[in-house]
């Protein structure tokens, strides 16, 4: 290993003053160097044309394969990939990091479309459990029904369910906008901690359970509310808002909006006691 | 984890023997260890099946102390006795494996008395009794199951099965699943999840009479469905009871002579797809489950916390 506390290479970070300190421990430190065109390639990323369209059957193709063929097809240039007979398969469209057009023609199983950061998609069937699990950005439209799990921590982008959608819709949610036009189950919005979830449905028991931050729109009914979740008045940028991501999601176009349930955190948990029980005996 | 799968044609019968082992093959992936079946044929309705089991599959895989055949031999000569001393008359005997047994005969009586008799003698259980069902448990996948017990021929109704995966209790067939609804003939339990009253209710209900074979939590969910029927409940009385009884998560189906039902813990934590038609329902862990059979275009939907369904036939 070079010795880099006697090393008089200086990268062009330090040389503009960025870094000044020497290393003096064992610890190898890579600074950032603008000259090295890697720095600028980011891992699945491709230049595509939309234009450029190809169908995929993915009917005897395990997951692994069909992602595999998806990122092959984009180094391609296909910008617009129709996938054909997913069946119900696990993971399949999951750590596209492109702009792409991407379309289900069937139903997906588990953790479809994970990792997203950037596609388009629409998915022409069904979703299992954890669809979009922490998508950064872009935008997904399920025509029919979605499993529990819907959106698990996702920070960014537009995820939109026709139908209904099972329990803990939006748990751990970090951002984005979740928009469900059916029913949703217990624990929704679970734990959320930023974003908005519309629910245009009933909701389950134990709506917003543990919620550090974030908004609940609910249009029917709600079970319960959970530990530490209240409501909240409608305003007027709340009706303009959810009116405009409605019309994004291409639903609920006669919904009446104003006679939705606003639902936020209390922040009543946030001042977490850290006394111990007999310290706390002894302060009382 | 564990995969469980079920179908119900109404209004006909089909080729249900093949159809959920199509079913479970998909879910293998969730439970490798032991696979089962509860299979309601088209029998003739007059007498009743029983299988039983003498010893346990001591393969691969198995948690269970090895014996040899000849015990198996002897254990069922006792069988055979006692059930000529309880006045059971033996129609018909197939062995499968060293180890199981299907029966077909003619009884009138009481069949908890007769059950308790038949597992009195050492290792004997009684998988399953009733007049359309047979049960088959045993170690091995969903294909390696049927292979073994030739249930691709067999015709029926509505079906339930699992893929287990054991965790709390042994690979072997006594805690392999589905579980007879002991004493009711027809009656079988699947589930998926985990109890975690199952010590509390287990004391309970067997100060009531009722009987555990193994110490698997689903176990707890036959027997507990079993003693509301007992008492005059309907199947989904019973069910929508355990909803509160029960604690836990779990999805389970239950299934009888004419009807299948599931349900699923106020959670909702352990998963369930389902597919209704007017002519077929079926569900599974997995999408995939169902896909085996209907790979054309269908709708399905997850059912919500804390919900009882029950189809007739």
């Amino acid at each position: 290993m070079a010795n880099l506390k006697t090393t008089e290479k200086k990268t062009k970070a330090q040389s503009m003053g960025l870094h000044t300190e020497v290393l003096t421990g064992k610890t190898q430190q890579k600074f950032f160097n603008p000259d090295e065109a890697e720095n600028f390639y980011y891992w699945g990323t491709y230049d595509v044309d939309f234009n450029k369209r190809i169908d995929l059957d993915v009917n005897d193709l395990d997951c692994k394969e069909a992602n595999k063929k998806i990122d092959e097809l984009m180094s391609q240039g296909y910008g617009t990939i129709v996938i054909k007979n997913p069946q119900g398969k696990h993971s399949l469209g999951v750590g596209v990091l492109n702009k792409l057009n991407l379309i289900f023609e069937g139903s997906l199983g588990y953790f479809g479309v994970g990792s997203i950061d950037g596609p388009t998609v629409r998915i022409n069937g069904r979703v299992g459990w954890s669809c979009a699990e922490n998508m950064m950005a872009g935008k997904v439209v399920i025509e029919k029904n979605a499993g529990s799990c819907f959106g698990a921590a996702v920070r960014g982008g537009d995820l939109i369910c026709k139908g209904s959608v099972g329990a803990r819709t939006g748990i751990d949610q970090k951002g984005g906008t979740i928009i469900v036009g059916g029913d949703a189950g217990a624990f929704t919005g679970f734990m959320m901690q930023r974003g908005r979830i519309i629910i245009l449905g009933n909701v389950g028991i134990n709506l917003g359970d543990s919620m550090y931050d974030g908004t609940i729109y609910v249009g029917g009914k709600i079970g319960s509310f959970g530990s530490d979740a209240i409501e909240s008045p409608m305003t007027k940028s709340d009706i303009d808002w959810i009116k405009r991501k409605l019309k994004v999601a291409e639903i609920g176009e006669n919904f009446d909006i104003s006679k939705m349930t606003k639902v936020v955190a209390g922040k009543k948990l946030w001042n977490y006691d850290a006394l111990e029980p007999t310290e706390k005996k002894g302060a009382i | 984890m564990c995969g469980i799968a079920g179908l119900i044609h109404r209004g006909k019968s089909s080729d249900v023997g093949n159809e959920l082992q199509l079913m479970l093959q998909a879910l293998k992936h969730r439970g490798p260890d032991s696979t089962g079946y509860a299979l309601y044929a088209d029998n003739d309705g007059e007498n009743f099946i029983m299988r039983f089991k003498v010893g346990e599959n001591v393969g691969e895989g198995s948690t269970s102390v090895n014996e040899d055949d000849s015990v198996y031999d002897k254990r069922k000569e006792l069988v055979d006795q006692m059930l000529k001393s309880l006045g059971a008359k033996v129609l018909k005997e197939e062995k499968l494996t060293p180890y199981s047994y299907r029966y077909e005969m003619q009884y009138d009586e009481d069949l908890m008395d007769f059950s308790k008799k038949i597992e009195s003698i050492e290792s004997v259980e009684i998988l399953s009794i009733g007049k359309s069902l047979e049960l088959i448990k045993d170690l091995g996948d969903a294909q390696e199951v049927l292979d073994r017990y030739d249930l691709g021929k067999v015709r029926g109704t509505h079906a339930i099965g699992h893929a287990r995966m054991a965790t709390e209790s042994g690979v072997d067939i006594k805690s392999a699943h589905p579980f007879w609804g002991y004493p009711f003939s027809d009656v079988s339990v699947v589930h998926n999840g985990q109890l975690t009253n199952y010590w509390n209710n287990r004391r309970m209900l067997e100060n009531k009479g009722m009987r555990f074979m193994s110490e698997c939590d689903s176990e707890l969910i036959a027997v507990y469905i079993a003693e509301k029927m007992r008492n005059g409940a309907s199947l989904e009385e019973g069910m929508k009871d355990s909803l509160s009884g029960l604690d836990g998560v779990f999805t389970y189906f239950v299934a009888t002579k004419d009807s299948l039902g599931m349900a699923k813990d106020t959670m909702a934590a352990k998963p369930l797809v389902l597919y209704e038609s007017d002519d077929l329902v079926a569900m599974g862990s997995e999408e995939i489950a169902i896909r085996s059979i209907l790979p054309q275009e269908i709708d399905t939907y997850d059912p919500f916390d804390g919900e009882v369904k029950v189809w007739q036939i």
